[in-house]
């Protein structure tokens, strides 16, 4: 079994902008999570309430159910009422409805986890909700929910490989069509477990090391 | 006659720094030995090394003629010779007492359970205990379970009990309950190595008092001896600080003075 | 409209029974094989022997770095070139879901086994147990309440990316539906029952959870 160097070599520039998409799909769909994953935290901390009921039945719909069947419902059954959506925009769609929920559920944890004593004492020094939100709340909560909110981050990077399923060219799609056409499938398998672990070992063990410094700044743990 | 249990040159070390230091000891069948010695002496360690919790690296540690730092020794066995009640007793929490109690016995020593029973049922009478057999270690007090963590202990027959500052996490009124208990059975000729803080247990209990300081024993001594006459100055200071509050002048009323 | 959704839905049933049949089976092995593998794995990381210890990082960070779609097709179209096998997708996809959901419960066990007290061990110990009888009787008894929630998610989890396994061309639900589309062109019912199908397992598996969660939370 001989392995084609050569061949690597002359499909390193397909796979470079297949890692450029995997990154521009996570990196958006983190953006955009994100984004939603705050307005449903601050949502649920203001107890509006039936948004947040809402915002309850919209986590456990996105947080129980497969990617890939969100995917296809997007993709495939949305163009039947009128829509018609490319397999980027359908990606980011659902990534982002499954991305929004999961980042919800780790803001509400950490707002949860501020301590009780740090609210009253904003409140007796005369703060208003919004100003304990944005002062006393937010930033705690952020401290205390960078690991996971990092862990989530890692997972919406990894799941990219999922959209491949509707021709999005990320790094796995580019692997699959590289083996269809020229059949090197030892090769391209190869490089596709290299950009992996490239990619997102580094991530995890830099969570490691997160999680790690964070336990030593936390009080009384 | 040989001792029980004999240190010689027993070193220890713990990464770079070294904990025991040329340990000599020897414990004879029956003898009650007190440690004492400031934090990080090293006694714990010491009685730790006797049951494998802590392995050693260089020097001689025989238990009844056998010697015990070889790859070959069969630490479960000496584990069940060499009985160990610990700070927090830690007790099984999702046992019941008398689980807790037989535990040892029908699975490790595989001993008939009627007579295993009979035993654990016995010896919790002996400390007064009888009627918890059925309760979990979360409905009991610090000194209820650590009584019970000696006689989970003695339910194994050993020979030899060790002591690891038995009475320190428990509430000054439940000292007297734990304490009584271990003088029942240095009464009862058990070999006994008992690390502890309460100095005047020590002086009634021990047949020989051995001090430590930085993983060496300083001096050793009948307790008479020892609390009278400290040998070494190091063992002078420390007993002053226990010493301080019982000798601590009256508070007199300065209407007297006039 | 509605009434020919519905009708569709009826005659479909014994096709769609067929999938979710496969969908399942495929969960349940996984599920199976990964609470043994994980258990094994837990107990065998709070042993303190560094080359065990290391190769289990190892196998951890692997499935952790790869994502487990890819690992589907490395072996899928892996394992012929490899080694000559050849094995059907159905059990590629239990194989792999497996081997990764041995490492996701094998971390909650060992976090678990990890957060008990160190006294516990030692007590064991000290009456003379040896080391299966020491987590037979003490340490897993005790870590299986910390266990089960995580646990639980993991169960979760792997039934959700069971749904990956059509992706290799096994028959499951999914593939069934895509068929069922194909003739009737019924695409937002069909995904949508799939999109039920899925909720209604894992949604009563992760409320379950939060239950004992809360009701075994620590004292």
């Amino acid at each position: 079994m001989t392995f084609d160097f050569a061949f690597i070599l002359s499909t390193l520039p397909a796979f470079l902008k297949a890692v450029g998409v995997t990154l521009q799909v996570g990196l958006i769909a983190i953006a955009t999570s994100l984004l939603v994953a705050l307005i449903n935290a601050a949502l649920l901390v203001f107890r509006t309430p039936y948004l947040s009921r809402l915002v309850a039945l919209y986590v456990e719909l996105a947080r129980n159910t497969p990617l890939l069947i969100q995917l296809f419902f997007v993709y495939f059954a949305l163009p039947a009422l009128g829509f018609n959506i490319s397999g980027f925009w359908a990606a980011i769609i659902t990534m982002t409805f499954l991305g929004g929920a999961y980042l919800t559920e780790v803001l509400r944890a950490g707002v949860e986890a501020v301590p009780l004593a740090q609210i009253e004492s904003g409140k007796s020094i005369g703060l208003s909700d919004w100003q304990l939100l944005r002062h006393v709340i937010l930033p705690q909560a952020g401290i205390l929910s960078l690991p996971a909110l990092f862990a989530n981050f890692i997972f919406l990077l990894k799941e990219t490989t999922v959209v491949s399923a509707v021709a999005v060219p990320e790094i796995l799609y580019t692997t699959k069509s590289y083996i269809a056409l020229y059949y090197k499938t030892y090769e391209m398998l190869a490089v596709l477990t290299l950009i992996c672990v490239l990619l997102f070992l580094p991530l995890s063990l830099l969570l490691g090391r997160l999680e790690r410094r964070l336990q030593h700044g936390q009080f009384g743990s | 006659m040989s001792a029980l249990i004999e240190f010689q040159g027993f070193n220890k070390f713990f990464g770079d720094q070294q904990v025991l230091k040329g340990i000599d000891l020897r414990v004879q069948s029956g003898e009650v030995v007190v440690i004492l010695g400031p934090s990080g002496c090293g006694k714990s360690t010491l009685l730790r090394c006797l049951n494998g919790l802590e392995v050693a690296h260089s020097g001689s540690l025989r238990f009844a003629g056998n010697e015990l730092l070889g790859k070959s020794t069969d630490w479960r066995q000496v584990r069940q010779d060499v009985g160990m009640v610990f700070q927090s007793y830690h007790l099984f929490p999702h046992m019941s007492v008398l689980d807790n109690l037989l535990l040892g016995p029908l699975k490790v020593q595989k001993r008939e359970p009627r007579e295993a029973r009979a035993q654990a049922e016995k010896l919790l009478e002996r400390v007064g205990l009888a009627d918890k057999r059925d309760a979990f270690p979360r409905q009991l007090s610090g000194g209820q379970q650590q009584r019970i963590a000696i006689v989970r202990s003695l339910c194994m027959n050993p020979q030899v009990m060790l002591f690891d500052e038995v009475t320190a996490a428990l509430d000054p009124e439940m000292v007297k309950e734990v304490l009584e208990v271990i003088q029942g059975l240095a009464r009862e000729g058990m070999t006994l190595l008992i690390v502890t803080h309460e100095m005047a247990f020590a002086r009634a209990v021990a047949d020989r008092v051995v001090f430590m300081e930085a993983g060496r024993i300083l001096e050793h001594n009948t307790p008479e001896e020892f609390f009278t006459n400290p040998q070494t100055a190091r063992a002078q200071q420390f007993l002053e600080k226990f010493s301080f509050v019982s000798t601590l002048p009256k508070k007199t009323k300065e209407l007297e003075l006039i | 409209m509605a009434s020919s959704g519905l009708e569709l839905l009826w005659v479909s049933l014994p096709q769609l029974g067929k999938g979710a049949a496969q969908t399942l089976s495929i969960s349940f092995l996984s599920i199976a094989f990964s609470t043994l593998g994980g258990v094994l794995y837990g107990v065998l990381r709070t042993l303190n022997n560094q080359a065990i210890n290391w190769g289990l990082r190892v196998y951890l960070e692997l499935f952790r770095a790869i994502p487990v779609l890819v690992w589907l097709y490395l072996l899928f179209f892996g394992l012929p070139i490899f080694f000559g096998l050849s094995i059907p997708s159905f059990w590629c996809a239990v194989l792999v879901l497996s081997l990764w959901g041995a490492s996701e419960v094998g971390e909650v066990v060992r976090g678990a086994l990890h957060s008990l007290p160190r006294g516990q061990r030692e007590a064991g110990l000290s009456i003379g147990l040896s080391g299966p009888q020491l987590y037979g009787y003490v340490l897993l008894p005790q870590a299986l309440k910390r266990m089960t929630p995580p646990t639980i998610n993991v169960y979760t989890r792997i039934i959700k990316t069971s749904s990956l396994a059509v992706l290799i061309g096994v028959v499951d639900v999914i593939k069934v539906g895509q068929q069922i589309i194909e003739r009737t062109y019924e695409s937002v019912l069909i995904y949508g029952v799939l999109f039920l199908f899925f909720f209604f397992i894992c949604y009563p598996l992760s409320a379950a959870s939060k239950v004992l969660e809360r009701r075994w939370a620590q004292a």
